[in-house]
């Protein structure tokens, strides 16, 4: 009897613990919300056969118990039960998929009136590229990469020279305006995820991909590394802040563009890489021998 | 549905009996054994032990993660070793390795009806390069520079470069080469497996009457078969990029300033190889397990297993589809965006087989006899965990809503449900249900029943919560839980409680380790047939079986693994090897 019990108490455990615990998504910054709206129609469905099943088991458990005398009955098939689970799965089946792959398809779909942004990542921090006066980006390449031109941006290319430069700093955007992150690494597997925007892409050293979505509330947020990167990825954490237009246009007048980053007087203050700064707060240099702790 | 006769059910035997190999001295005997079921309990033990280490492995991560700080020595580079460690040891070396090596040698043998496997001297080797493999991996422990951190997917870059423990150290080469090793001695016995069922079945026995146990652990062998290639030839290729400096997954990189001579590879073809091998490797280890829990429930439940045929087929089917289903473990991977409509439909079409299987397990226990024996209760505590994390993969298999869900701890409490705690479940069913037959005596019941509440109720307490935590946006294989913003203080002490139920379970493992060896010696007498089930193994003449297995003469099966029961019998069960005219067994034709 025990055994009824505990499987009641599964059941009415977890839909309870569910509602009531405080452990729950944060409030939402994109225009995203189709995926919670995904997450919720899959919380109904599978809590409603998880505890169909688990009840049913405790029901049987209960009524068929072995007591002296007992005799189970002997019943090798049901066609008729089999083929009606199926149906009946293949329909909750379907009732996953089909909303979920709508959503899907607005997320790969990215609008036309989005901005092109860039994210470039590095073993442990983040940097951004927004596009200068002539609305592009400039080609870039790992092999340009050098201490004054730490995200390997084509030299050469004239779209390129407006392009903004966020170094190692915070990433800035217009609240309401659809942006299309292209997202690049010049070192490993790295992650760009903002558990508040919902959507996150892993960035590949030598391809560009990219996801998009519209911030639909001013505030700062973390951006968290979500792609194992090594031993600094717990502590990769970037900060995006979405500004009113007024706000992210005097931001913007502040920054640097590529064509002022190069120039040479200024190439002098840029002669360690970011990235070896925080490769020494960790602890590690370069060629040290790492940890033993493991033995 | 046909009444079975002696003679339409057996042909005569196609040829003669072939001669064993008889072990000439103790060394023949128990430690270069050809005789499988020797071979099997050398490969349980080595799995056990190696999986104590995952386990060890495990607290220590949930020490950092349930109290962080408090332990100076967890450096988030030996975090990473850890859960690189934990990951892969748990995945192959304990749950394959088990599954496969330990009840695939112990039972397809005498489950079938056959004197060996049909290859002893072939499954002797894979034993012992079994043992190289996790000699090597556990070398890498003492190696300079430590164990690889770059987590069980082992994804380069990063895994052969300077960020990431052994990245370019000793660390990486022994887990590949322990990989590859590993997949060499797994082959050897795979074809033994798949042949010794297809070849070395007794008189009688067709493949529509073996136990679901064979048929499980038959076709996860066929997928092992078909999917470690992929493994295999991408740790070959991972190790010419780290030895000799190819660039098959390495393009142009900067690494901390300087750029290195790799050039032109790509990344995203190892995440191919590794999850066309790694998804087919999640049902090598669940396909055994559902074999099993099915054989157990009907035992227990005293009740022909439910739609026999309808079990076969699902798993056939479950093992094919999960060759088409790889890449949902790559919807944020940043390939070709539109993948994710094929994969998403694969991955949903693979619940439907699955959830006819477990609707079957659960009418099987519909007007039955049900004993609430050890095994019985490990089979029920499978059903909830597996459910439960069969349809959270729901939630991660429908490619929208993994978009927030991949990569945080949602992902590591559903796998940690689905393919850790489920089949780790069964295997403890299993265990107490065939150590009677292996040793001859029964385990002691009472340590049983606290093993199961202990591990069946902490486990589900250790990860039921944690998909909240995922819920919340918790990133996975983070050493560090500081400065974030999403973080909450009673986050924190839901990952404490956590931790201390990670300890709690942990010790009801070594109450049953203590209750394995304490009952080889003081366990009650078993008997031949103390479960009376039908299945051959029960039917040997020696318990334990001696070499040979089955005597002078071999078993002639009569009739399907199942006749629990049977209506008009004097007893509840008929053996499959007793002549069928005396009772109306309705076995599906
Ligand atoms: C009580 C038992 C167990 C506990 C407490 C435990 C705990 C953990 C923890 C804390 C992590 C790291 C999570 C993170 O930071 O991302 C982890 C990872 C993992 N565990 Fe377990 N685990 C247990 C049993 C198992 C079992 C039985 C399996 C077998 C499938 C398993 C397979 C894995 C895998 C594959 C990983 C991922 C490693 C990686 O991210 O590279 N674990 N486990
Ligand atoms: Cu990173
Ligand atoms: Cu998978």
């Amino acid at each position: 009897m025990a055994v009824v019990l505990v499987l009641v108490l599964i059941v009415v455990g977890s839909v309870l613990f569910h509602f009531l615990s405080p452990w729950w998504w944060t409030p939402i910054a994109s225009n995203w919300d189709y995926i919670d709206h995904t997450i919720i129609i899959s919380f109904w469905i599978t809590g409603i056969v998880f505890a169909a099943v688990v009840l049913f088991m405790a029901y049987c458990v209960f009524r068929f118990r072995h007591r002296e005398g007992n005799r189970a009955a002997y019943e090798p098939e049901n066609k008729r039960l089999e083929w009606w689970l199926m149906v009946v799965t293949a329909a909750g089946v379907t009732a996953l998929l089909v909303p979920g792959l709508f959503v899907w398809s607005r997320f790969v779909t990215v609008p036309s009136d989005a901005t092109e942004i860039e994210v470039v990542a590095q073993q442990w921090q983040w940097s951004f590229r927004l596009p200068g006066k002539d609305g592009k980006l400039g080609t870039s390449d790992t092999r340009d990469v050098t201490a004054d031109n730490p995200l390997g941006v084509a030299p050469k290319d004239p779209n390129g020279q407006d392009d903004v430069l966020v170094e190692a700093a915070d990433l800035h955007l217009p609240v309401g305006k659809p942006v299309k992150v292209l997202l690049r690494s010049i070192d490993v597997l790295h992650d760009f995820y903002i558990p508040e925007f919902r959507a996150k892409m892993d960035m590949i050293p030598g391809s560009v991909t990219y996801f998009w979505f519209t911030p639909i509330r001013t505030g700062t947020f973390q951006v968290l590394c979500a792609e194992l990167c090594g031993q600094g990825h717990p502590l990769m954490h970037g900060v995006v802040m979405v500004d009113t237009e007024q706000d992210y246009l005097a931001w913007l007048g502040q920054q640097q563009t590529f064509a002022q980053l190069s120039a040479p007087q200024q190439s002098g203050s840029a002669n360690s890489l970011p990235g070896e700064a925080i490769a020494s707060n960790l602890g590690v240099a370069a060629n040290s021998k790492l940890s033993r702790s493991a033995q | 549905m046909v009444d079975v006769t002696p003679a339409d059910a057996v042909p005569p035997a196609e040829v003669g009996e072939m001669e064993l190999y008889h072990p000439h001295s103790w060394w023949t005997k128990y430690v270069f054994s050809q005789d499988a079921k020797v071979i099997a309990v050398q490969y349980s033990a080595t799995a056990t032990a190696i999986g104590l280490v995952a386990l060890v492995l495990s607290w220590l991560m949930r020490l950092q993660l349930g109290f962080p700080g408090t332990f100076d020595f967890i450096t988030p580079e030996a975090y990473y070793q850890f859960i690189t460690m934990h990951g892969m040891i748990m995945v192959i070396y304990l749950l394959t390795a088990l599954f496969l090596g330990g009840f695939g040698n112990y039972l397809i043998p005498l489950m079938v009806g056959a004197r060996d496997m049909v290859f002893p001297y072939v499954n002797m080797l894979s034993y012992w390069i079994y043992l190289l493999a996790v000699l090597v991996l556990v070398s890498s422990f003492f190696a300079p520079g430590g164990p690889t951190g770059a987590g069980w997917t082992l994804y380069p870059p990063q895994a052969i470069m300077t960020g990431t423990p052994g990245g370019q150290d000793w660390g990486i080469i022994l887990m590949l080469s322990s990989l590859i090793l590993f997949i060499i001695g797994f082959t050897m016995g795979g074809l033994n497996y798949v042949v010794t069922v297809l070849q070395g079945r007794t008189r009688g026995m067709t493949l529509m009457r073996l136990p679901l146990t064979v048929w499980g652990i038959f076709t996860a062998t066929v997928m092992a078969l078909l999917a470690f290639p992929a493994l295999f030839v991408a740790c070959v290729m991972m190790l010419l990029d780290r030895v000799l400096g190819t660039s098959f997954f390495m393009p142009a990189i900067v690494e901390m300033g300087e750029q290195l001579q790799h050039n032109g590879g790509s990344p995203i073809l190892f995440q191919h190889l590794f999850w066309f091998f790694g998804h087919p490797e999640v049902y090598i280890v669940a396909l055994p397990a559902f074999g099993i829990v099915s054989d157990l429930i009907s035992t227990h439940a005293r009740k022909n297993i439910f739609g026999y045929r309808m079990m076969v087929w699902a798993i056939i089917a479950i093992g094919a589809l999960s060759f088409v289903v790889w890449a949902h473990h790559m919807y944020v991977s940043g390939m070709h965006p539109y993948f994710g409509f094929f994969f998403a439909t694969t991955t949903l079409i693979i619940a439907i087989p699955t959830a006819i299987k477990v609707y079957n397990w659960v009418l099987t226990l519909w007007r039955g006899d049900i004993h609430l024996t050890v095994p019985m209760l490990f089979a029920l505590a499978f059903i909830v965990t597996f459910v439960n994390g069969g349809l959270t993969g729901l939630f991660l298999g429908n490619v929208v809503v993994d978009v927030p869900l991949s990569d945080t701890m949602f992902v590591v409490a559903h796998f940690h449900m689905v393919m850790g705690v489920a089949p780790i479940l069964v295997i403890f069913g299993a265990i107490y249900h065939w150590y009677p037959k292996v040793t001859g005596r029964m385990l002691n019941e009472a340590l049983g029943k606290f093993h199961f509440w202990v591990t069946f109720l902490g486990a589900y307490l250790i990860f039921f919560p944690m998909h909240y935590l995922g819920l919340m946006g918790i990133p996975r294989r983070y050493a560090e839980l500081t400065d974030m913003t999403i973080m909450t203080e009673s986050a924190r002490h839901l990952n404490s409680f956590i931790s201390i139920m990670a300890f709690v379970v942990g010790f009801a493992q070594l109450v049953f380790l203590f209750n394995l060896i304490w009952s080889i010696r003081h366990g009650r007498e078993a008997g031949g047939n103390p479960w009376r089930a039908t299945t051959l193994e029960w039917q040997t003449p020696q318990t334990p079986p001696a070499h040979g297995n089955f005597g002078k003469e071999l078993p002639i099966v009569y009739r399907w693994a199942y006749d629990y029961s049977v209506p008009g019998a004097k007893e509840d069960f008929i053996p499959q090897n007793v002549p069928g005219d005396f009772a109306p067994s309705r076995e599906p034709a």
